[in-house]
């Protein structure tokens, strides 16, 4: 009889507990993970693929990467009451070294729907001079004649230039600015807010974000390296370029959840 | 009744006894004294887990690094390279051994050591912690030409080792592990972070206007575009610490890092070493080539050699460089300057006394 009763309370027991796993996978909160990919026109680019000329831009111009990190901000996803979930306040990204290219927000976020975004670089009020000690410690800053900050972007490589020698380009994007010194003006913002869409987040997520290299020399603006290769940080106009060319540059990805 | 009053004395004796083990010799901690600008603007020091900053450790380390017991023949130590006067560098191309012996690259200085985050020292980044960099000048054909077993023995018989190391690390027992923790040790206290241009950025000393506009030159992109590989104001390292080719031969007979990775396009690339105490780290670059800072400068401006693997921040290659103007060169070798810290050369915790 007693062994009966032990059996008894040993069924009600994982009964119990089954219907509590059941419950676990309706998830009322969730982890969310972003993967930053970069591609050329949909080829896969890494570190792997460094240090040799193999692509062509859309101005004909073969180059290689030999150098490609840059920085994101306020990645962040969005409610239908406009509610922000901040998943990273700033991420620098280094293809070269493999490091930022994946992190997951540090809060779990209620599940539900939600538009995704981040910003390519920093906004004004976060490019902060010299208030980032990680940035810092990799110097990633703009000099204070430029208006201090960061860096946005720092692509560099070599192309072969129409004289048929190899020569490098140092594409770095930063805030646009003018009258370089003490009194830097700022003509146009050159930050730029990408917006990834909406996804229904029901369970632990996985966001792919892309980016297309080949991008940044194509639409509006044809990239001439010839023209613009080097000292480009205190050129405004290249900048306010960039920026318009930054405009397609990221897309969504595949998102698992 | 009485079994209980047995066990209960019993647990007693025994909590006794863990207590007195938990309280055994322990070495000193030792908080590194780390100048404001770092604490301010970069992040903190590393320090390995397994062998923690302790006064002890430190002093032994000082000890190991100033006794000629490490070498050969009992006539040089780490110092005999890495003299406190010259910022822990030698002030020759290229250092001589125990047998006359010279090496093809220039001693690194040794200061801030503890800020290089990825942890690849010398010159080509082959030794992956400070800790093993210890290792290898010991055992070195062409440098201290002695090995361990002989080096730890000597340690070990001698009247002073065996109770420093007690005191630094709870054992007398001597190996090489434990002689290169204490000498790593040392070298993390050896930190720079008192220069003029430090004081200048602290509110407490004026720049002149030439060491102004050098340092103008050095950060605007322009002209000497210094700063994307030695860093900036937000910086105090004044390097990246990471390796690069700067234009120095069109081919290589030293590969630097591609001897190291195995990868050709990593070769004739060298860790940028610190602007810090150039005054007395003369001679120049990872051979030692230029004896002044005047043919550093005149490097970056007119002398570059374009190669495979220069790194696209060498800008205008094809004029030999970025074409400074000769007020420019002058005042650019003025702001360098500003980054000399007397005090750490003659710093007694870092003399051999």
């Amino acid at each position: 009889m007693k062994m009966k009763k032990i059996c008894f309370v040993l069924s009600v027991f994982f009964v119990l507990s089954s219907c509590g796993n059941d419950d676990d996978n309706s998830l009322q909160e969730a982890d969310v993970t972003f993967s930053f990919n970069h591609n050329w026109d949909g080829t896969e680019v890494t570190s792997l693929d460094f240090n040799t000329i193999q692509y062509t831009n859309a101005n004909g111009e073969e180059l290689s990467i030999e150098r490609l990190r840059y920085l994101v901000s306020r990645v962040m996803l969005t409610n239908a009451s406009n509610q922000e979930y901040i998943l990273s306040d700033y991420n620098l990204i280094d293809v070269g070294t493999e490091v930022g290219l994946t992190f997951t927000g540090e809060t779990e976020i209620p599940t539900g729907a939600y538009t995704m975004s981040f910003i390519f670089g920093f906004n004004n009020q976060d490019n902060i001079d010299g208030a980032y000690l990680d940035l810092n410690s990799t110097s990633f800053n703009v000099p204070m004649m430029l208006g201090g900050g960061y860096h946005y972007m720092q692509f560099d490589g070599k192309y072969i230039n129409t004289s048929a020698t190899e020569t490098g380009f140092n594409y770095h994007v930063i805030r646009a600015v003018d009258n370089p010194g003490t009194n830097p003006i700022f003509p146009q913002d050159t930050f730029f807010e990408v917006d990834l869409g909406t996804i229904n987040i029901s369970n632990d997520v996985s966001i792919e974000v892309e980016m297309n290299i080949a991008e940044w020399f194509r639409s509006p603006h044809i990239w001439n390296l010839n023209d613009l290769d080097t000292v480009l940080m205190p050129n405004s106009s290249a900048q306010i370029m960039m920026y318009d060319n930054g405009q397609s540059v990221f897309s969504l990805g595949t998102i698992t959840q | 009744m009485k079994c209980l009053k047995l066990l209960f004395v019993t647990i007693i004796v025994c909590t006794a006894c863990t207590n007195e083990s938990v309280q055994r010799y322990q070495p000193t901690p030792l908080q590194l004294d780390i100048p404001p600008l770092f604490e301010q603007n970069i992040l903190a020091p590393i320090i390995p887990s397994d062998n923690p900053m302790t006064v002890e450790g430190v002093a032994l380390g000082k000890k190991l690094f100033f006794d000629p017991m490490l070498s050969g023949d009992s006539t040089q130590s780490c110092a005999s390279c890495h003299a406190p006067q010259n910022a822990f560098t030698d002030d020759t191309r290229f250092s001589d051994g125990i047998d006359g012996n010279f090496g093809n690259r220039n001693s690194m200085p040794l200061f801030n050591l503890a800020w290089n985050y990825d942890e690849r020292f010398t010159w080509d980044g082959r030794e992956l912690s400070l800790e093993r960099q210890a290792f290898e000048p010991v055992s070195n054909p062409i440098e201290m030409h002695s090995n361990w077993q002989e080096v730890t023995a000597e340690l070990q018989n001698d009247s002073e080792y065996p109770e420093l190391f007690d005191l630094a690390f709870g054992t007398s027992t001597i190996d090489s592990t434990l002689v290169t923790k204490a000498l790593a040790q040392f070298e993390r206290t050896l930190i720079s972070g008192n220069s003029k241009f430090d004081r200048h950025l602290l509110g407490q000393e004026t720049l002149t206007p030439e060491e102004l506009n050098g340092f103008d030159v050095f950060m605007d992109e322009a002209r000497g575009d210094c700063f994307h590989c030695h860093g900036n104001a937000n910086n105090p390292l004044w390097t990246d610490n990471i390796f690069h080719n700067n234009g120095l031969d069109a081919t290589f007979t030293d590969l630097g890092l591609g001897a190291v990775t195995g990868d050709p396009t990593d070769n004739g690339k060298f860790r940028s070493p610190s602007l810090r105490n150039l005054v007395y780290t003369a001679p120049y670059m990872h051979d030692g080539r230029f004896a002044t800072l005047d043919e550093v400068i005149n490097h970056y401006s007119e002398g570059l050699q374009a190669s495979p693997t220069i790194d696209p921040l060498m800008k205008k290659v094809d004029q030999g460089g970025v074409q400074l103007s000769e007020q420019d060169k002058v005042d650019l070798k003025a702001f360098l300057l500003s980054l000399t810290d007397d005090a750490f050369v003659t710093n007694p915790d870092f003399q051999n006394q």
